[in-house]
C-alpha cells in the first residue's frame, strides 16, 4: 500500500509542566493516532466536547504547535524533519479553514486581499490576468463570482458568504487536505447546507480530504466518511461515521448520542445528563479511563489503567472501553473500507 | 394547497396559564443608514402567556435579537423604536423614561445576553456579581440573608455551593452560563429573554443548560422568550414558536402542531434543513436573506425564496392571521377568501 496522505503516529501533547515550572500539566492529546489515506479522499471527522483536543489536533496538523511526542508525516515524511521547501509545499497542501468567519478577515481590506495574499506567497500566476482566472475558478467552486464580492468589504457580505470564501481561498491553493475547524457552528443552521455541500464537491470532485473538527454530530453523519470520537485527549471511539452515530458503544459517546436535541417535540430528553467540576480534568496522564467520574457503567477495573481500543463492531470500529474486554484487541488500523457515500447535491 | 387541521393537539403540556404577561404590538425597530433605513423589526406582533417558553427563531438577520432589546428598550442608536406597543402590566415600555425603565428591566423582565459567559466581570467573584444585581435594585441588604439568597440561586440552577466563592475563569461554560441565568432569575421577574443561551456549548452541556431553564421555569412559573436557531434545541424547549424572516413574524404556533405541519414555505425550510442523526440524505441547500432590508419588496417579504410564489405575493402583504387555533400564518396560501 502507498503512503498514507497523512500519518498521525502516537502524538501527545502537554502543555504546562517545563523546565522551571511545577504546575500540573495539562495533557491535550494522548497517544493519538490516525491516518489519512491518500484516495480516495475522505471526510474525516474529529468530534467531541470544548477540551477535548480537537483543536489541539488542528494546530498540530497545521504545525502551529509542535508534539510533545510522537510524529506527524505528510506523505510518509516527519514535518518536524522539513526543510523550507519542503514546509512551504506542506504548507501548501494542507490548507485551514477556521471557526469565525467574522475574525479571519481584516476589515481594512477588500475581500480581493485574501486571494492576491494567496498568489503572492506562493507565486501562483505570472500576471494579473492569470492570478483573476484562479481566483474566479476558485469562486466558482463555491458559486460565488468574482464580480460580487471581491470588491467588497468582509463587513459586507454575509458569515456564510464570507466561510464560503475562506474555502475558496484555500481551494486556490490546490490543497490535498483542508484542516476546518468548526467551519459551520457560526453559520446559520438554514446555510450550514451550502457549506457542508461544497465539502462534499470538493471530496468528490477534487480529491480533498477533510479532517472537519465539529462537535456537531448531526452535520458529521450527514457528509463525514470516518469519526474519532475524543475524550479529553484520548480516542474513544472510531469507525465509520454511520456505523458509530448508529451503534455507539462507548458510554460517553452513547451519552453524546442521547444528548443532541431530536427536531421532534414529541421526543424528549431522557434521563438528566451529568457533566463533570472542571478542577478534576485532564490533570492526571496515566491513571485509568478518564470518562471514569461521569460513567454510569463504571467498574473498579477502570481506575487501574487506561483502556486500549478494542474492537467492537464491523469495519474499523473501536471502543477505548473495559466493557469490550472480551472482543479482540484493535491491531493498527491502516485500510480504507469501501463505504456507502452520499452525492453532493445538485 | 389546502391543509388538514383536523388533529387534536393531543400532547400539549401545560403550557402555562391564560395570563398574558407580555404583549407586543406593531413592534417597528429601524436602523439608520446613509442609504436608508433598515427594517430591522417590521411590524411584529404577539404575545407571551404566564409560565410558557417561546422560542423565537429566524436566521441572523432577521430581527430576533433586535425584537428582544427592543422589549427592554435596549435598541442601540442609530437604531430606534419607530412604532408599536410593548405592554407589561398595562404599562408601554415604550413609552418609559430612563428612570421608570430601571424600575421594570430585572424586576419584571431580565435578560440572558447573547456570550452571556463573556458577560462576567472576570475580577469580581461570583457571590458579589449576583449580589450587586439584588442590591443595585432593592438596596442594601442584610449579609447572610444576602448570602442565603444567593446561595438558593445557585442551588436553583444546580450549581454547588462553592461556586459562591470562585471566580468566573474557575468555571466552565456551562456553569457561567448557569450563574447568568441564576442572575436573571435574581428578583424574581415575570419574564426572562434567553439569547442563544446555549450557542458556543457542546451538545451535553447544551442539554444540561437547557434542562436547567426548564426546572427553573417549572419551578418559578416564570415566562421566557429564548431566541435561537437551533430547531432541535428548540423542539425540546419550548412551548410556542414563534418564526421571523427579515423582520416579519411569519408564523406562531404551538410547538407539537408546528413540527407536525410546518405551515409557512419558510418554516417548511427551515425544518428541511436541520441535519438528521438517522438518516443520511441529500443536503438542502438554501441562500440567506436575499432581498436588501432597505428596499424590501412589495407584497410578502419571503417572495424571492419562495417556491410556491403567486402574483398576489408580489403586490399584497400577506397579514399575520388565525388560520387554526393556536395556528397564526402570513401566508396567502391559507387564507380563505
Amino acid at each position: 500500500m502507498s503512503q498514507p496522505l497523512l500519518q498521525i503516529e502516537k502524538v501527545t501533547k502537554i502543555y504546562g509542566g517545563g523546565f522551571l515550572k511545577r504546575g500540573p500539566v495539562t495533557v491535550a492529546l494522548q497517544n493519538l493516532n490516525l491516518t489519512i489515506p491518500q484516495k480516495p479522499a475522505e471526510i474525516i471527522t474529529i468530534a467531541g466536547e470544548s477540551g477535548s483536543g480537537k483543536t489541539t489536533l488542528a494546530n498540530l496538523v497545521l504545525g502551529f504547535i509542535t508534539p510533545t511526542s510522537g510524529h506527524i508525516r505528510y506523505l510518509g515524511q516527519d514535518v518536524a524533519q522539513m526543510d523550507k521547501e519542503e514546509l512551504k509545499k506542506y504548507r501548501r497542501e494542507v490548507q485551514a479553514v477556521f471557526q469565525d468567519p467574522y475574525a479571519v478577515y481584516n476589515p481594512f481590506y477588500r475581500v480581493k486581499h485574501v486571494f492576491d495574499l494567496a498568489i503572492k506567497n506562493f507565486n501562483l500566476a505570472r500576471n494579473r490576468r492569470e492570478a483573476r482566472d484562479q481566483i474566479e475558478e476558485a469562486l466558482a467552486v463555491v458559486g460565488m463570482r468574482g464580480e460580487e464580492v471581491l470588491e467588497k468589504y468582509p463587513h459586507q457580505l454575509s458569515g456564510g458568504q464570507r466561510q464560503r470564501i475562506m474555502i475558496a481561498r484555500a481551494y486556490l491553493l490546490k490543497p490535498r487536505l483542508i484542516v476546518a475547524d468548526e467551519p459551520v457552528s457560526m453559520v446559520d443552521a438554514s446555510l450550514r447546507a451550502m457549506i457542508l455541500d461544497i465539502m462534499l464537491r470538493l471530496r468528490d470532485e477534487y480529491g480533498i480530504s477533510f479532517l472537519y473538527i465539529t462537535h456537531d454530530l448531526s452535520t458529521a453523519y450527514q457528509i463525514g466518511d470516518k469519526i474519532y470520537l475524543l475524550y479529553q485527549g484520548t480516542v474513544a471511539e472510531r469507525g465509520d461515521t454511520v456505523e458509530v452515530i448508529d451503534h455507539p458503544k462507548h458510554p460517553y459517546v452513547q451519552l453524546l448520542i442521547d444528548s443532541i436535541p431530536v427536531p421532534d417535540p414529541t421526543i424528549r430528553w431522557g434521563s438528566r445528563a451529568t457533566t463533570i467540576d472542571d478542577e478534576e480534568m485532564r490533570v492526571s496522564v496515566e491513571s485509568g479511563c478518564r470518562f471514569y467520574p461521569r460513567c454510569d457503567q463504571r467498574m473498579d477495573r477502570c481506575l487501574e489503567s487506561h483502556p486500549p481500543l478494542y474492537q467492537v463492531g464491523p469495519g474499523e470500529h473501536q471502543a477505548a472501553c473495559f466493557l469490550y474486554e472480551d472482543q479482540p484487541l484493535a491491531q493498527v488500523p491502516e485500510d480504507n473500507l469501501a463505504k456507502e457515500r452520499i452525492p453532493a447535491a445538485d | 394547497m389546502s391543509v388538514n387541521f383536523a388533529h387534536e393537539i393531543d400532547e400539549r403540556r401545560p403550557a402555562g396559564t391564560d395570563q398574558v404577561v407580555l404583549q407586543v404590538e406593531g413592534l417597528k425597530v429601524y436602523y439608520a443608514t446613509p442609504t436608508g433605513d433598515v427594517r430591522a423589526v417590521d411590524d411584529v406582533t404577539f404575545q407571551i402567556r404566564e409560565g410558557e417558553i417561546v422560542g423565537l427563531v429566524g436566521e441572523s438577520g432577521c430581527g430576533k435579537t433586535t425584537t428582544a432589546m427592543a422589549i427592554l428598550r435596549l435598541v442601540q442608536s442609530p437604531g430606534r423604536i419607530v412604532d408599536g406597543r410593548i405592554l407589561v402590566d398595562d404599562v408601554d415600555i415604550a413609552r418609559l423614561n430612563e428612570r421608570e425603565l430601571r424600575q421594570i428591566r430585572w424586576t419584571k423582565i431580565s435578560l440572558i445576553p447573547q456570550g452571556a459567559m463573556n458577560s462576567l466581570n472576570p475580577v469580581m467573584r461570583i457571590k458579589d456579581q449576583i449580589g450587586d444585581a439584588i442590591e443595585t435594585h432593592e438596596g442594601r441588604q442584610p449579609r447572610q440573608a444576602l448570602k442565603e439568597r444567593i446561595l438558593s440561586l445557585l442551588s436553583t440552577v444546580g450549581l454547588p455551593s462553592r461556586v459562591y466563592k470562585m471566580y468566573p475563569h474557575e468555571l466552565s461554560g456551562g456553569m457561567k452560563q448557569r450563574v447568568c441565568i441564576a442572575m436573571a432569575i435574581a428578583l424574581n421577574p415575570t419574564l426572562v429573554i434567553a439569547d442563544e443561551p446555549t450557542s458556543a456549548l457542546d451538545v451535553v452541556v447544551q442539554r444540561v443548560v437547557g434542562e436547567t431553564l426548564l426546572d427553573v421555569k417549572n419551578r418559578l412559573g416564570v415566562s421566557m422568550i429564548l431566541i435561537g436557531h437551533d430547531m432541535g434545541l428548540m423542539a425540546q424547549l419550548v412551548d410556542r414558536i414563534a418564526v421571523m424572516y427579515a423582520g416579519h413574524l411569519v408564523e406562531l404556533a404551538d410547538v407539537y402542531s408546528l413540527f407536525r405541519e410546518p405551515l409557512h414555505p419558510y418554516t417548511q425550510l427551515l425544518i428541511d434543513s436541520i441535519p438528521s442523526i438517522k438518516e443520511r440524505k441529500p443536503l438542502k441547500l438554501t441562500e440567506g436573506i436575499t432581498h436588501d432590508l432597505r428596499n424590501p419588496p412589495p407584497g410578502c417579504i419571503f417572495q424571492l425564496r419562495c417556491p410556491h410564489v403567486t402574483d398576489k405575493c408580489r403586490t399584497v402583504v400577506p397579514p399575520l392571521l388565525e388560520v387554526a387555533p393556536s395556528r397564526e400564518v402570513a401566508c396567502h396560501l391559507y387564507y380563505d377568501a
